[in-house]
């Protein structure tokens, strides 16, 4: 073993030597690593210009009242700026979008992986991928115009459903993360090694008690991974929640009054006409900026139960 | 005893009973659940396209794509939002494929394995999940004002569209360069080419199909993305051709938007037809990618 990391060291210093030989290979090297470097310059920018930006509006609101008081009223007086309200929003679609898309998306990971023939996996995974494909503004336009019209409306009540509310709005965005869910839980239930399968087989279970007493269990890191990342998404999204779920930032968990997300409300101060300089104009940033930190985390942790556990059977 | 005695009497049967038998229906049963599960989503997609295309299909003519937005509801068209997309996505294309390919080169054939290519890997995992609204932030901050202040321009969208493509670029290509089998890297090498040589002559091109599905997938994502281009500014009304970068624009996504929260009916055809426009350039984009990426599966 020491041998081999030896060699692979010397070869690694030969390589080196031939770069040096060759003048235009550094141009390329320090092409490419500039390239590479705009990632981690992205990164940075962000962070900053979302602190900067975000900065005087911390100096007329204090961040007790932007962190500790529920009532969020930016775009009429009195303003109050309690994130809560929208954060409740964000939380009310990540709730009810789950509630759909988790059974369902899980349901159709385990399909894929453990009932289909290969060839209908081939088609039927490419297929699923389109949901996620299609642009969200016509998800938007889906809720909006008939998820909401023309089935919840008739089958709740009219007066039980308002014309804008987060259950539409929820219901497209389960179809839209659906594939993220099925697809990377699905990659996770298949690299579950054969042996345990067939251990369980040979011990007389049936194909559904292999799929949830053992491949399931076995693949959790990597659909827990999955749902992490479809609960980002959510979290991100703008499009649907702006034109489906409304622009009322509302403290409740309830599906079917109007509600605001965070994403709506930024996308509301941008489509309106509020002045630069104002509070109202300076809270996009800082709505963004704990939009950010928000999905930062969830993503950061998502990726390390998947850098942890994904080669555990190797 | 008893049972013994009973089974002796009838027939030898693989047939399972009881307990088993009860299992093994449960069993059967949950491929026709699990199967309508998978299908569930299809079915809504079947469902909007139906609804979609019976709203706004007639409204799909030639004028429809080649007329500016008119006051009445009849005559509009999308020919400045069809134009912004394909300007747009057309400077995507070129800012962000070479860049990104570059970038995955580098962290797959030349950087030195140590904490800094850990760093922009799992750096580029994070910015691929921040929310396409935190770019438009961005985007407004740094190329609309800022720094850059190129105003509301086709350039200062296409910059912000390609940052937020960009890392879902790098990530299939890092992953289609490692497809790659490292016997032929090797080989390269062991032949006296340096790593460049190498990569362009061989591990480059078996990666391509991998690069060019991903890539492809991702410029579909900017075609269709709305929030970050209303951030950066995109214009509610044009009624002229763009005729360079410093153009203002609106791409179709926008354009559908504003038809969509209009209130009142009138417009609802109109964003339909739009929407069965858009549909029908980010399912091609999408069938070009499956397509490439079943033809040179390596199985």
């Amino acid at each position: 073993m020491a041998l081999a990391t030896q060699r692979a060291d010397d070869l690694e210093r030969k390589l080196q030597k031939r770069l040096v030989k060759h003048p235009g290979e550094l141009v390329i090297f320090a092409f490419l690593t500039i390239c590479a470097s705009i990632t981690l310059l992205t990164t940075a920018v962000i962070g900053l210009t979302l602190i900067v930006e975000a900065e005087p509006f911390f100096e007329h609101v204090s961040l007790r009242e932007f962190l500790f008081t529920t009532n969020w009223q930016a775009l009429q007086a009195p303003e109050a700026f309690g994130i809560w309200e929208l954060v409740a929003g964000t939380g009310n679609v990540v709730l009810w979008s789950m509630v759909f898309a988790l059974p369902v998306g899980l349901m159709a990971a385990i399909y894929l992986s453990e009932y289909a023939r290969p060839r209908a996996r081939r088609i039927l995974k490419p297929l699923l991928e389109v949901l996620a494909g299609v642009p969200t503004v016509v998800y938007a336009f889906f809720a909006l115009t008939f998820i909401t019209q023309d089935v919840l409306r008739p089958l709740l009540g009219a007066d039980n459903v308002s014309f804008q509310n987060s259950l539409g709005a929820s219901i497209v965005m389960a179809v839209m993360i659906i594939p993220t869910i099925a697809s990377v839980s699905e990659d996770a239930m298949s690299n579950v090694p054969r042996e345990l399968r067939e251990g369980a087989y040979g011990l007389g279970s049936t194909r559904l008690e292999v799929a949830f007493r053992v491949v399931f269990p076995a693949a959790l890191p990597g659909i827990i991974a999955s749902v992490i990342l479809a609960i980002s998404r959510v979290i991100g999204e703008t499009m649907i929640v702006a034109v489906a779920a409304g622009s009322t930032p509302n403290l409740t968990l309830f599906p079917l009054e109007s509600i605001q997300t965070m994403t709506g409300f930024m996308l509301q101060v941008a489509t309106g006409d509020v002045a630069r300089g104002t509070t109202q104009y300076e809270s996009l940033f800082a709505v963004g900026l704990s939009l950010f930190v928000l999905t930062f985390i969830l993503n950061f942790v998502a990726q390390l139960i998947v850098q942890k556990y994904t080669e555990k059977y190797d | 005893m008893t049972s013994l005695q009973t089974s002796a009497e009838k027939p030898i049967s693989l047939k399972a009973e009881g307990g088993v038998a009860r299992r093994q229906a449960f069993s059967r049963m949950s491929t026709y659940i699990l199967a309508a599960a998978t299908m569930l989503g299809l079915l809504v997609l079947a469902f909007l396209a139906y609804d979609i295309i019976k709203l706004g299909g007639g409204r799909l003519s030639l004028d429809f794509l080649t007329s500016y937005l008119q006051r009445r509801a009849d005559d509009s068209g999308i020919r400045a939002p069809l134009l912004g997309t394909i300007w747009i996505v057309g400077f995507v294309v070129v800012m962000s494929v070479p860049v990104g390919v570059a970038t995955a080169i580098w962290m797959e054939e030349f950087a030195p394995k140590n904490r800094l290519l850990w760093l922009v890997r799992v750096n580029i995992g994070n910015l691929a999940g921040v929310p396409g609204i935190v770019y438009g932030i961005l985007g407004l901050a740094i190329f609309v004002r800022g720094p850059f202040g190129f105003g509301q321009t086709i350039i200062a969208a296409s910059l912000t569209l390609s940052l937020m493509i960009l890392p879902m670029i790098v990530i299939a290509s890092s992953e289609a360069l490692r497809q790659v089998p490292p016997s032929i890297r090797d080989g390269s090498l062991a032949l006296g080419a340096t790593r460049w040589q190498t990569v362009w002559n061989h591990t480059l091109p078996g990666a391509i199909p991998g690069i060019m599905t991903g890539t492809i997938l991702a410029v579909s994502r900017a075609a269709g993305e709305a929030a970050v281009l209303i951030l950066v500014g995109a214009a509610g009304i044009i009624l002229r051709d763009p005729s360079g970068i410093n153009d203002r624009f609106t791409i179709l996504p926008v354009q559908i938007y504003s038809w969509t929260v209009r209130p009142g009916d009138q417009f609802k055809p109109e964003a339909a037809a739009a929407i069965i426009v858009l549909m029908v350039i980010v399912l091609t984009l999408n069938a070009i990618a499956i397509v490439i990426r079943n033809k040179f599966r390596r199985d």
